[in-house]
């Protein structure tokens, strides 16, 4: 058989296992989004032992193979409770998503000018009202690319899980080629679903990236008097209370 | 405003002393803002000017003394320090506009965030504040596109838009192109001769002689000087006062 007989043979298979790969790796990151967000909270606290806490955790992941957290966590779970390789799956790749993301959350709000926080404080906006308004969207501007690119690289890592026994992308190619002995096929074959998945990934951020930064554009102005041309310069103005 | 301050200081400073770290920056100042004065600070780089105008309204804090603003005593409890800053307007020397939002929006954010005011009153207030700054067909345009002197305009309506009982400026002008800064100081006139009070640290004696009713000269920590225009800036009594007005018209 050619590789185009087994592509066309094996689609609905990987077509399959593709969305597995994307629910795995769309549910890890959800939790890694609230989990990194907690700990880059952590590691920016005036509070002395939640930053340690957060950086200890930190150090711990960058320090380890993913492929050892899965392991780690599967093993470790189920030795308590049994549960699902999706969701030890899930899990440890939120784990290890999470340290990641906290840092890229960490760079993104020291990234704000310290100007513009002391311009909404001054204003009386408070410190969560600032965190909301100015910290968060512009923090979240600067982010966008850095966090599209671990997304990224959170769809590739979630092959790993194959080794707890998930039937996700990769597991499929391995199974086939146990079958077929065409390894080489095999894993061309599920390369090409990897990358599709990707490059789509990419123009979705493209396309929200190119949407957050629209300065210099116009956008919703509030109800009420859109007359844009108030231009009645009242030279003498009223005075101060 | 000219002749005796009358009524309470709606600023109060009693013997500040500021320190960061081991470095003294102010050491034991004391300076009362009256209703509708305009007080120009000015004195050499390093003096502590912008930590004076900081203290004020909380942004930095003091290590001794008092700050009165409003009939209020300062304090830094959360609550507290955001009620008496909707009170005070800032203006920086780098604008400081958010850059996400258009110029309306920076407008309008405090007011209903903090002010509690609707949109449309919001926005209604944002575009009188514009007409009045000049910039009244700027409204939905983003920081980024305008020039530093429409942006620091944007930004004394944006401190106005919470109606202040006092305003502070830090250096408004020093970031912008010569021919820019002539706009700005024509607002703040405008603003000094609506009975605005206003606290502003400067370079631009002009601006000084001819808006000021008070010109407080700080060098070398402490406040050396203090008096009408012609008295500080013609006839100062001080030798470090005299020292800095000799550097300035070498300049
Ligand atoms: N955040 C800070 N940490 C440490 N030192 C500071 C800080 N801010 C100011 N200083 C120091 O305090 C002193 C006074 O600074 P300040 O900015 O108030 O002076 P200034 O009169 O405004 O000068 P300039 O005309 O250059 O703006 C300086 O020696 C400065 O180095
Ligand atoms: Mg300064």
């Amino acid at each position: 058989m050619t590789f185009f007989d087994y592509f066309v043979e094996y689609a609905p298979l990987f077509i399959e296992a593709s969305w597995v790969t994307l629910r795995l790796t769309a549910v890890a990151l959800v939790i890694a989004m609230v989990l990194g967000g907690v700990i880059a909270w952590m590691v920016m606290s005036r509070f002395g032992p939640l930053r340690w806490l957060g950086t200890a955790y930190i150090g711990l992941i960058r320090g380890t193979p993913l492929i050892a957290q899965i392991f780690v966590l599967y093993f470790g779970i189920s030795e308590i409770v049994k549960m699902p390789a999706f969701w030890a799956g899930a899990l440890a790749l939120a784990a290890h998503n999470s340290a990641y993301i906290a840092e890229i959350f960490r760079s993104g709000f020291q990234a704000v000018p310290k100007g513009l926080v002391e311009a909404s404080r001054s204003l009386g906006m408070g410190r969560r009202k600032t965190l909301r308004r100015v910290q968060a969207p512009l923090a979240l501007r600067t982010t966008l690319p850095v966090l599209g690119n671990q997304y990224i690289i959170a769809v590739k890592d979630s092959s790993l899980v194959s080794f707890i026994g998930m039937t996700e992308l990769f597991q499929t190619s391995r199974n086939l080629q146990a079958q077929n002995y065409e390894p080489l096929q095999m894993y061309l074959m599920v390369s090409i679903y990897y990358l599709a998945i990707v490059l789509v990934l990419t123009f979705v951020v493209n396309r929200l990236e190119h949407s957050l930064s629209k300065h210099r554009r116009p956008v919703d102005t509030p109800s009420g008097g859109s007359d844009r041309g108030s231009l009645v310069e009242s030279g003498k103005s009223e005075g101060a209370e | 405003m000219t002749g005796t301050p009358q009524g309470q200081p709606l600023v109060s400073m009693r013997n500040i002393v500021k320190t960061f770290g081991d470095n003294v920056v102010l050491d034991g100042v004391d300076l009362d803002v009256y209703p509708g004065e305009v007080v120009v600070l000015i004195g050499p780089s390093g003096a502590g000017k912008s930590t004076l105008l900081r203290c004020i309204n909380g942004l930095e804090r003091i290590s001794s003394g008092t700050i009165e603003v409003d009939g209020q005593q300062l304090s830094y409890q959360e609550s507290a320090i955001n009620r008496i800053r909707s009170r005070i307007g800032m203006v920086f020397q780098s604008f400081n506009l958010f850059p996400h939002m258009t110029v309306a929006q920076n407008i309008m954010m405090a007011q209903r965030d903090v002010l509690g005011r609707s949109a449309n009153e919001a926005r209604q207030r944002a575009e009188d504040l514009l007409g009045r700054v000049g910039l009244g067909e700027k409204a939905d345009a983003y920081p980024d596109s305008l020039s530093g002197g429409q942006q620091q305009r944007v930004a004394i309506a944006r401190a106005l838009a919470m109606d202040p009982a006092v305003m502070l400026f830090d250096e408004p002008t020093s970031a912008l192109d010569p021919e820019l800064v002539g706009e700005v100081l024509h607002v703040m006139r405008e603003l000094a001769d609506a009975g605005m009070t206003m606290v502003v640290v400067t370079h631009e004696m002009r601006f000084a002689r001819r808006a000021a009713d008070r010109v407080v000269l700080m060098a070398d920590k402490q406040i050396v000087e203090e008096g009408t225009p012609e008295q500080v800036l013609d006839n100062p009594t001080s030798e470090r006062g005299q020292a800095f007005l000799r550097q300035l018209s070498e300049e």
